[in-house]
């Protein structure tokens, strides 16, 4: 069997390209962090009172 | 730290897109006039509404607004890079990738149109998908560049929050949110047609068949007059039609008249009036107008119920 080196390409960024990149992450987990309280809270609040019936 | 056998690059097509550029995206002045519409129609539904669905109803108005924005700042880069007012937006000034504007706009549609359905209702849900499409693709993809009636049909998509706010308390539409979709539906070809008179050579430039642009300045006038003779007792109608107090029914007299009064100002204008003031006067005015308007008849449904509420 022959075995073949294969060269990996990577992407080397940029420091404003990381900078920015970071920046986006803590706002989409800020944003996700936001929407699962406020559907927690709209969910308990549309179907709480069928759950009390189950 | 590389690992051994792989090469590095520097990929110039890797976004470097700031979360400034991504909230630019979604049109925040444009989304702010329609969260307040949306607001105004839900208020004014005739029951009330639990404060965190409301707020929950509006978040998803708000989010299907700016993707139906990120959208159309995707399909129009090319137009808005030859245009003043618009090259500096995200894609044209090369700042946000255009497959980015368009997955953005993809997933917040998508987003905001299943949580309205689900959370809220099928029916503000179903009105939100219209509404997106009717912009992104009716009024972006199609009128925009074919027919100088494009804002005319095109109004539509922005006049139909307030109709989502209300369907969203009640589940349903009723004549009075069609009176607030119609206020917002007759003021967009003069707000718009004020805003094309004085940028009538970026339009050119872009190849935009705006009014100014196919019919001419003088057309374009006597159509912006037109439409303020319309949209002045159209404002009226909820009071006419007893959905108010008079205290809305003169304040939107008054600011009816303003309007009248400055495309009268429009409508007098030199052709060769190159400063156009009466123009960018009604541009300003035309913003103020439909605030003013919703404003007060909002104050006008809430003193109302509060004074009903304190006579019980």
């Amino acid at each position: 069997m022959i075995m073949v080196e294969e060269k990996l390409e990577t992407v080397t960024l940029t420091e404003r390209q990381r900078k920015a990149q970071r920046s986006r992450s803590i706002a989409i987990g800020v944003a996700l962090a936001v929407l699962v309280v406020i559907f927690y809270i709209a969910t308990i609040i549309k179907f709480g009172h069928n759950l009390g019936t189950m | 730290m590389s690992l051994a056998g792989e090469s590095e690059k520097v990929n110039a097509q890797f976004s470097a897109a700031e979360v400034g550029d991504f909230l630019a995206l979604l049109k925040p002045r444009v989304m702010s006039l329609v969260v307040f519409t949306a607001f105004v129609g839900l208020v004014l539904a005739p029951v009330p509404m639990h404060p965190v669905m409301a707020f929950t109803a509006l978040l998803c108005i708000a989010v299907g607004a700016g993707a139906a924005g990120a959208l159309n700042m995707w399909y129009d880069a090319d137009i808005d890079a030859r245009m003043t007012r618009t090259s500096a937006r995200p894609i044209p000034a090369g700042r946000v990738l255009p497959g980015e504007a368009l997955g953005f706009g993809l997933m917040l549609a998508g987003f905001a149109v299943v949580i309205l359905s689900l959370l809220v209702n099928l029916v503000a849900g179903a009105l939100l998908a219209f509404t997106i499409f009717f912009y992104a693709v009716v009024y972006t993809m199609w009128l925009k560049r074919w027919t100088p009636q494009n804002i005319v049909i095109g109004g539509a998509a922005g006049a139909i929050p307030p109709v989502i706010g209300w369907a969203a308390v009640t589940g349903s539409v009723s004549l009075e949110s069609i009176v607030l979709f119609l206020i917002i539906f007759l003021w967009t070809p003069p707000h718009f047609w004020a805003l094309a008179l004085f940028k009538s050579g970026d339009y050119e430039r872009a190849g935009i068949p705006m009014m100014p642009n196919v019919a001419g300045h003088a057309s374009t006038r006597r159509q912006i007059f037109a439409y303020a003779l319309v949209l002045a007792p159209v404002g009226v109608a909820p009071w006419l039609l007893g959905y108010t107090t008079p205290f809305y029914g003169v304040a939107a007299m008054l600011l009816g008249v303003g309007f009248v009064w400055y495309a009268w100002k429009v409508l007098g204008m030199a052709d060769d009036d190159r400063a156009m003031k009466p123009a960018k006067a009604l541009f300003a005015y035309s913003l103020l107008y439909l605030f003013a308007i919703f404003a007060a008849y909002l104050a006008d449904s809430v003193v109302e119920r509060a004074l009903a509420m304190g006579g019980a």
